[in-house]
C-alpha cells in the first residue's frame, strides 16, 4: 500500500492512499494538531467527497477505535485459548459493600479460588493489584478462575 | 466632549463592522467588500461622515498592514518558500504576467502614467491569500488534489510581492529617474540582506523572541514587527515586506504559539485597514470608474481561471480540478488595497476609486465563483469519467473498482 505525502504550504501535510476497494482516502495534518479526514469522490478522483475536521482529542479517539484493542477483548481471547479457564469483568457497583474497601477485604482468592488479575478504572488499567489496593465505585475487576469460582466471586461482590 | 464623540463614533464603526461580518458569514461572502462599503459610507462624502476617530484609523490601518503580512509570513516556513520557488517558478511567472498586464494596460490607456501602471499591474495580479484560503476551507477542498497548486500560486505571489513592493515604494519616493534607479537598487539590496537573515538565521530570530507567557510573547512580537516594519519602510523596502520577512523568520514553537495569538488582533486591525481605505475614498467618484473596473474584473476572472488551469495541468490534475483551481484564485483583496494605499497619494485621483470598485467586485465574486462554476465542474468530471470508462473498455479491461489510473495525462506544461 503506497501512501502519498503532499505538502500543503501554509496549512500542513496531506497523506493519502487507495484502499483495496479502490477508494482513495487521506488525512490532512495541520500544524496546530487538528486533522481532516478526507474521502475522495469516486467519479472525480481529484475532488473530495467529504472532509471531516477532527480536533486533536477526536483524532486520538478515532485512532484508538481503529487500532488499540481493549483490555476486555484481550481477556475474551484468553478465555478461548485455555480450556476450563474463565475470565470475567466484574463491576463494583456504588451500593456494593466492597465499593470503598481494599482487595484484601474481599478475600476473593481465599473464598472463591478465583484471582483478580487487573482492575479497570475508566481509561486506566491497574495490573496485578496488591491486597491493599483500594477500590472505587465503578471499578471493573478482571477475575480469572474456574467457572464456579468466577460465579462465586460475582455473587460475593454483589451480595447485600 | 471630544472623548465621548471619539468613543461613540469609533464604537459605532467597529460594531457595524462586526454586524457586517456576521451578515457576510451567513451569506457565505467574504466580509472584506462589506468593510470597504462601510468605509465608503462613513468617510468623506459618504452617508455619515465620521471624522473623530480619524487618528485611530490612520494608525490602525498601518498596524493592520503589518499584522496582515506578519500573520501571512508566520504561516509559511522558509523551506516551503524555497521549495515552491524552485518547483513552480514558471507558474508564478505566468500568473503574474497574465494577470498583471490587463491592469497595466488599462492604466496606460487611461493615461495615468508609469507609476500608476506599475501599481495597477500589482493590483490585478495578486489574489487574496485570505479569501482563497477561506474558500478552500469552507468548501471542504483542502484535500483536493488541485489544492497544492492553488496554494503554490499564493506562495509565489507572496514572494513576488516581497520584491515588487520595495521597488514600487522606492519609485514612489524618488523624485528624478536617476534617484529612482538608485533607490530601487538600494531597496533590492536591503531586501536581499533581510531575506537571507530571515531564511538562514530564522532560529536566532525565534530565540530572540521566545517567551513563555502569552502577554510577553504578544508584546515582543508586535513590538518587533512594528520596529522591523518601520526600519524596512525607512530604507524603502516597504513596511509590509519587513513584517512578512519577520513572519517567515519566526519558526517552530514560537510560530505555532504566535499564530493563535495574532489571529484576533490581526482580524480587528485588518478590518480597520479596509475601512480606512474606504474612508479615504470618495464614493461620489465610484460611478465614473465602474465601467473600467467591471471590464478589468471580467478579464481578471478569465486570466485567473487560465492560471489555475495551467497550474492544475502541470500537477497532473483532471479538467474538473483545473477549473476548480482557476476559479478558486479569482478573489482579490488585501494585497490590491495595500498596493493602492502605497501609491494613491502620488497618482491621478481616479486611481483609488477604480481600485476600490475593482476590489469590491472581485472580493464579492471570489467566494461566489466556485459555486457558480460548480455545474461546469461536475460536467467536466463526468465527461472525464466517461472517457476513462471508454478507454478501459477499449483496452478490454473490466471497468470495476479495481486499480484507478491517474486522472488526466501527466503533462509537462
Amino acid at each position: 500500500m503506497e501512501v502519498e505525502e503532499t505538502r500543503l504550504p501554509g496549512i500542513g501535510l496531506r497523506h493519502d492512499f487507495v484502499t483495496a476497494q479502490g477508494r482513495r482516502m487521506g488525512v490532512i495534518t495541520q500544524r496546530n494538531g487538528a486533522r481532516h479526514v478526507v474521502l475522495y469522490d469516486q467519479e472525480d478522483s481529484d475532488a473530495c467527497a467529504a472532509t471531516i475536521e477532527l480536533t486533536l482529542e477526536e483524532s486520538e479517539v478515532l485512532a484508538e477505535l481503529l487500532g488499540a484493542p481493549r483490555i476486555t477483548e484481550r481477556f475474551a481471547r484468553l478465555r478461548e485459548q485455555v480450556a476450563g479457564l474463565v475470565t470475567e469483568g466484574l463491576p463494583i457497583a456504588a451500593g456494593s459493600p466492597f465499593a470503598r474497601g481494599t482487595l484484601g477485604d474481599t478475600a476473593i482468592r481465599t473464598r472463591t479460588g478465583a484471582s483478580v488479575v487487573a482492575v479497570v478504572r475508566g481509561d486506566d488499567v491497574f495490573v496485578s493489584p496488591t491486597p491493599d489496593f483500594r477500590f472505587q465505585p465503578g471499578d471493573r475487576l478482571i477475575v480469572v478462575g474456574t467457572r464456579d469460582g468466577v460465579h462465586a466471586a460475582h455473587a460475593l461482590l454483589t451480595s447485600h | 466632549m471630544n472623548t465621548a464623540r471619539l468613543l461613540l463614533e469609533l464604537g459605532a464603526v467597529l460594531f457595524a463592522l462586526g454586524t457586517l461580518g456576521r451578515l457576510a458569514g451567513r451569506i457565505g461572502l467574504s466580509p472584506i467588500p462589506l468593510y470597504l462599503l462601510a468605509g465608503l459610507a462613513f468617510g468623506t462624502g459618504g452617508l455619515l461622515p465620521l471624522d473623530a476617530p480619524e487618528g485611530f484609523f490612520t494608525t490602525g490601518s498601518q498596524v493592520g498592514v503589518v499584522l496582515l503580512l506578519l500573520a501571512l509570513g508566520v504561516e509559511y516556513t522558509a523551506d516551503e518558500l524555497i521549495t515552491n520557488l524552485r518547483r513552480q517558478a514558471p507558474i508564478g511567472v505566468l500568473d503574474l504576467l497574465l494577470n498583471g498586464f490587463p491592469g497595466a494596460v488599462l492604466a496606460v490607456m487611461l493615461g495615468w502614467g508609469p507609476i500608476a501602471a506599475l501599481a495597477m499591474f500589482g493590483v490585478t495580479a495578486v489574489s487574496s491569500s485570505g479569501i482563497v484560503s477561506k474558500i478552500l476551507t469552507d468548501l471542504g477542498r483542502l484535500g483536493n488534489r488541485e489544492t497544492p497548486s492553488v496554494l503554490s500560486v499564493l506562495v509565489l505571489e507572496d514572494l513576488a510581492m516581497a520584491v515588487y513592493l520595495p521597488v514600487l515604494t522606492a519609485l514612489v519616493a524618488a523624485s528624478t529617474p536617476g534617484s529612482a534607479v538608485t533607490s530601487v537598487l538600494i531597496a533590492l539590496g536591503m531586501l536581499a540582506v533581510v531575506l537571507t537573515i530571515a531564511l538562514r538565521q530564522g532560529d536566532a530570530v525565534t530565540r530572540f523572541v521566545g517567551a513563555r507567557s502569552d502577554e510577553v510573547m504578544l508584546l515582543c512580537v508586535l513590538g518587533l514587527a512594528l520596529l522591523v516594519a518601520g526600519a524596512a519602510e525607512a530604507v524603502h523596502v516597504s513596511a509590509a515586506v519587513g513584517a512578512f520577512l519577520l513572519g517567515i523568520a519566526l519558526s517552530g514553537e514560537v510560530a505555532d504559539h504566535i499564530r493563535s495569538l495574532l489571529g484576533p488582533l490581526r482580524d480587528v486591525f485588518a478590518a480597520v485597514f479596509f475601512v480606512f481605505f474606504g474612508l479615504s475614498t470618495d464614493p461620489a467618484a465610484l460611478p465614473s470608474v465602474l465601467l473600467p473596473a467591471a471590464l478589468l474584473a471580467v478579464v481578471g476572472v478569465a486570466t485567473k481561471v487560465l492560471t489555475g488551469w495551467a497550474a492544475g495541468r502541470r500537477a497532473g490534475v483532471g479538467s474538473a480540478g483545473r477549473l476548480r483551481a482557476g476559479v478558486a484564485l479569482v478573489a482579490r483583496g488585501e494585497f490590491s488595497i495595500i498596493i493602492a494605499g502605497l501609491v494613491a497619494a502620488s497618482v491621478t485621483p481616479a486611481f483609488a476609486p477604480t481600485v476600490a470598485a475593482y476590489v469590491l467586485i472581485m472580493a464579492v465574486l471570489g467566494p461566489l465563483a466556485p459555486r457558480l462554476a460548480d455545474p461546469l465542474v461536475h460536467h467536466l468530471a463526468r465527461r472525464d469519467a466517461k472517457r476513462r470508462a471508454a478507454d478501459h473498455r477499449a483496452d478490454g479491461r473490466s471497468a470495476g473498482p479495481g486499480s484507478k489510473p491517474p486522472t488526466g495525462p501527466p503533462d509537462t506544461a
